[in-house]
Formats: C-alpha cells, structure tokens, sequence
C-alpha cells in the first residue's frame, strides 16, 4: 500500500526541527531511518499529518567518547555502531549486539535513536539501553532533561517522551572494572525479530564473588523486562554453573510474562528465555573472570 | 503540496516535482521507467526493492523519493551494458543459475555489489548472513550462494 498525504519537512538544525514539531501540536513525526516507521505508514497504520526529515541535521550524527561514556547521537545509523572500534572500545556490548537488528541493508539506514524512541518490546537496543543503565537527553522547544532507561520505557511502543519532545542523545557508560557481559537471542532466522533475547552483565570482586549482575529480557513483554530476582540470586556467590541455571530458572519461571504470537507459544518464549538467559549468564561471568585475574 | 528535487540516478541527473509521499521504489519504476527495481512487499522485508544510495544498499521503499535529493542512487540497470556485457556479478548467476523467476534478482545484486566491494572473499556463512536481507521464493538460496561464489571470483579475475 501506499502512505497517505502528509506534508513533509527537511530542517538543519535540531532547533528547527523541535520547532516544526511545536507548531504541529503533536501531529508531526520525526523521520529518523524510516525503518520502522515507513512500514507502518505504508500500511496506513500511522497517517501523520507531517514529517519531520532529521536526516539532514549534522549535529545529530556522532560517536564519540564523553563525559560518562559512549555519547551516541540519536542520528547515528546502526551500521556505524557495527563498524566503530570506538563503540567495541566503549561499549562491547552494545557492539557485539549490534549485527543481531535487522539485516545490513536496514543497518545501513536504522538509527540509534530511532529504535530506542519507537520502543519495539522486540527491539535489541531498549533490552541493551536497560542493561547498560543509559541515559537519553530529550529536549522540546522550551526545555532538556535527561531521562534515565529504566524510567523512559513505559509500555507497549510508549516512552516517557512527549510528542513535541525530541530524543538527541544517548549515553552508554562504561562497565566497571571486572565487568563481563553477553549478548545473545534466538531468532527464526538471522535478521528476523527474536523471539527471545536477553543481555547480561556480571561485575566480579577480586574474591571471584559477584558484586553486580544485570540480566534484561527482550520480546518476552510490553518492553525490554529486567530480571531483578534472579540477578539478586547471584550477587555474593560465586557465579558456578549451578548457581547460574538457578538464576535463569528463576527469571524465566517468575519474572516474564510472555505472550503468544504466530511464531512462539508462551510455554516455547519461557523455555526460551531460560536457555538464553543461562548462555548470557555463563558467558558473562566466564569474561568477568578472565577480568579479575588479569 | 509537490516538492521539486533533483538527483542522480545511475550518472544520470534528473529534475522532477513530485509529492512527498512518493516511495523512491515507485519514482523509479513509473517516473523514470527503470523497472529493474521490483516491489514485492512495502515494508522492508523482502528486499526486491534494494538499491544503492551514496554508495550503500538501501530499501527503496522505506524512503521518499523526496530523501533523495541532492543524493546519488544506483539501480541494477547500472550494473551491464546490454546482454553482451554483463557485469561479472550477472555472469556469476547466469552460469551457476542464481535465478529462476528473477523476481529477487535485482535486490539481490545490488545488496552484493558494496558486499563485495567490502568483502571481496566472502565465506560461505557470511554470504548467507548477507543474504538473509532477502527473500527468494524458487531457488533455496543454494544456487545463489554458489552464484555469489563465482561473481565473486569474477570480479577478482576482471580486476587483476
Ligand atoms: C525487515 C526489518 C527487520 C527488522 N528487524 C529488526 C530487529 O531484528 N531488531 C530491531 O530492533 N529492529 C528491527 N527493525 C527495525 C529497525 O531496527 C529500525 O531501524 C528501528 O526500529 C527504528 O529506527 P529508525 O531510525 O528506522 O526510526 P524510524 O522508523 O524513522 O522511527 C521510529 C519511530 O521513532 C520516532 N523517532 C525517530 N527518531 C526519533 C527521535 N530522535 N526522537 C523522537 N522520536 C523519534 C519516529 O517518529 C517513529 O515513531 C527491522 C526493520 C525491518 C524493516
Ligand atoms: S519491497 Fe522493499 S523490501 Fe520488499
Ligand atoms: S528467483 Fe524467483 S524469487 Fe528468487
């Protein structure tokens, strides 16, 4: 099908563009890579009354290493993520997640800031956002704050923001010293939406005991799920393979809550996410110890 | 309201005044006529539609044709000079019977040619990897890999 009449808008600049979505009252979209949002229109699913291009705005495209990590311009296509030595460097988890979105040629246009602004509970990067404890600067017309993961995903496709707030930038931090981490999903085919994806992070002391661990679901809820429990589970043991099937049984049987679709029945998306959620525990203590006896 | 634009399309410069909701997928087939570019699904999935914009392969109907302005966008109708000549990559697919129907032909081609220009000796799994961006209903993908094997070695033999 074909989208509907819309007008469309090509700023320069983000004050420009933060007006235009003033003046439309909610109306407007902004147009990051189209990735999701192209779909959707051409299905007439969404009929905005205008479009705001962003892809003409510089400043919104950058990587570069700031004030308390990663800074990722909302702009910056997934691709340049995949490809950056500065992003493996600052961030390996996101890197090493970062060729499970989509397919090359949607890479080449999907934006960071578009992906995690559309909050696909399917989606790679709101699980990673979470995981990572990112933070997103979103600004208006009037006004900046900065918003924190955990606080910004609030539902199905919802987020904290505004519809005349805009999502400018985001930030990765790094890991703590002795931090190991894992990324990993089950998908019907390379590219395809998981059906079920977890990310893990597991800090270690120089006793080999855990200090911190982190295990965050996607495609398993309304958004990206955090396993607080099963994390918890860990802190303070010696993360063994035992202690490692414990957490991920726990997560999978009393922290999700999945739904069906074509694809994954809920018992098959449980099941799922505790194979996915032990392989990312594993892999993330065996790196978080190869850390601590460096 | 129209937009009037201008961009390159395979060297060639145009000047068009077009509405915004224009896929670039369908500004290619009915206002230019290079219907090698084919639509199978408008959203993203199967990558008939794949062409190289600045360089890179894209989804041309996730883009207005109005995004393209200023920009350089290539089509498969790029790659040869009529049946006597073509390039190595469609001799590739034609000896090792990459296509039956052709629908996905196209996509597939333009999703190679920055593949291998990145990656001239691709292994079997990255080629499979790269492929996975698009759909074929008649081969299996088996020839098409192996299509993709012997393009690839002659680009290198035409290059050397
Ligand atoms: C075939 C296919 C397979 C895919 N597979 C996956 C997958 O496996 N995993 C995955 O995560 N994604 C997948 N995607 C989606 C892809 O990653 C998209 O790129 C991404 O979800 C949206 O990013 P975008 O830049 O294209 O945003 P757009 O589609 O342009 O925008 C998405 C939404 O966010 C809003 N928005 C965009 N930027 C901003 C901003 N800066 N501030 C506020 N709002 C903004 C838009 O208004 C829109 O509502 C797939 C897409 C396709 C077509
Ligand atoms: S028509 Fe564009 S991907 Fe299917
Ligand atoms: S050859 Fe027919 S779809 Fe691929």
């Amino acid at each position: 099908m074909k989208p509907a009449v819309f007008d469309y808008h090509a700023p320069r600049t983000v004050d420009e563009a933060l007006g235009l979505l003033a003046q439309y009252g909610g109306d407007a979209k902004p147009l990051a890579g189209g990735q999701s949002l192209v779909p959707t229109m051409n299905f007439r699913l969404a009929q905005p009354a205008a479009l705001v291009d962003l892809n003409g705005i510089d400043e919104l495209f950058y990587l570069r290493q700031g004030e308390g990590g990663l800074r990722c311009g909302a702009m910056t296509r997934q691709r340049s993520v995949e490809n950056s030595t500065l992003a493996q460097r600052l961030s390996p988890l996101l890197h090493e997640a970062m060729p499970h979105i989509a397919h090359t040629q949607i890479r080449n246009r999907g934006t960071i800031g578009g992906s995690l602004a559309h909050a696909d509970p399917a989606a790679e990067l709101p699980a990673l956002a979470l995981a990572l404890d990112a933070r997103f600067y979103v600004r208006s017309l009037t006004d900046g704050r900065w918003i924190a993961a955990r606080d910004y995903y609030t539902g199905l496709f919802t987020t904290a923001m505004q519809p005349e707030e805009m999502l400018v930038e985001a930030v990765f931090p790094a890991l703590p010293a002795g931090s190991g981490w894992a990324f990993d999903e089950v998908a019907r085919q390379h590219g395809n939406y998981a059906l079920c994806g977890a990310a893990a992070i597991i800090t270690q002391g120089e006793d080999g005991l855990v200090k911190n661990a982190k295990l965050v679901f996607l495609s398993v809820g309304e958004g990206p799920v955090e396993a607080f429990q099963a994390a918890n589970m860990l802190v303070g043991e010696r993360p063994t393979p035992e202690a490692v099937r414990a957490a991920a049984d726990t997560a999978a049987t009393q922290e999700i809550d999945p739904v069906g679709d074509i694809h994954a029945g809920p018992a098959f998306r449980r099941h799922l996410a505790r194979v996915v959620a032990q392989r990312v525990l594993t892999r993330a203590a065996a790196r978080a110890s190869a850390e601590v006896s460096v | 309201m129209k937009h009037t634009f201008t961009l390159t399309v395979n060297g060639r410069n145009y000047e068009r005044e077009v509405e915004p909701r224009l896929l670039l997928s369908d500004f290619l087939r009915h206002d230019l006529g290079l219907t090698g570019t084919h639509v199978g699904c408008e959203h993203g999935v199967c990558g008939a539609c794949t062409v190289l914009l600045d360089g890179e392969a894209v989804r041309s109907c996730l883009l207005f044709a109005v995004q393209a302005s200023g920009r350089e966008v290539e089509t498969v109708e790029s790659l040869d000079s009529g049946p006597q000549n073509l390039h190595p990559l469609q001799h590739g697919f034609w000896e090792a019977h990459g296509l039956q129907c052709g629908y996905c032909t196209p996509g597939i081609l333009m999703s190679l040619v920055p593949f291998l220009r990145e990656n001239p000796n691709p292994t079997e799994s990255e080629i499979r990897d790269l492929l996975s961006g698009n759909i074929c209903r008649c081969t299996g993908y088996q020839k098409i890999v192996e299509a993709v094997q012997l393009g690839a070695e002659l680009i290198q033999e035409k290059s050397t």
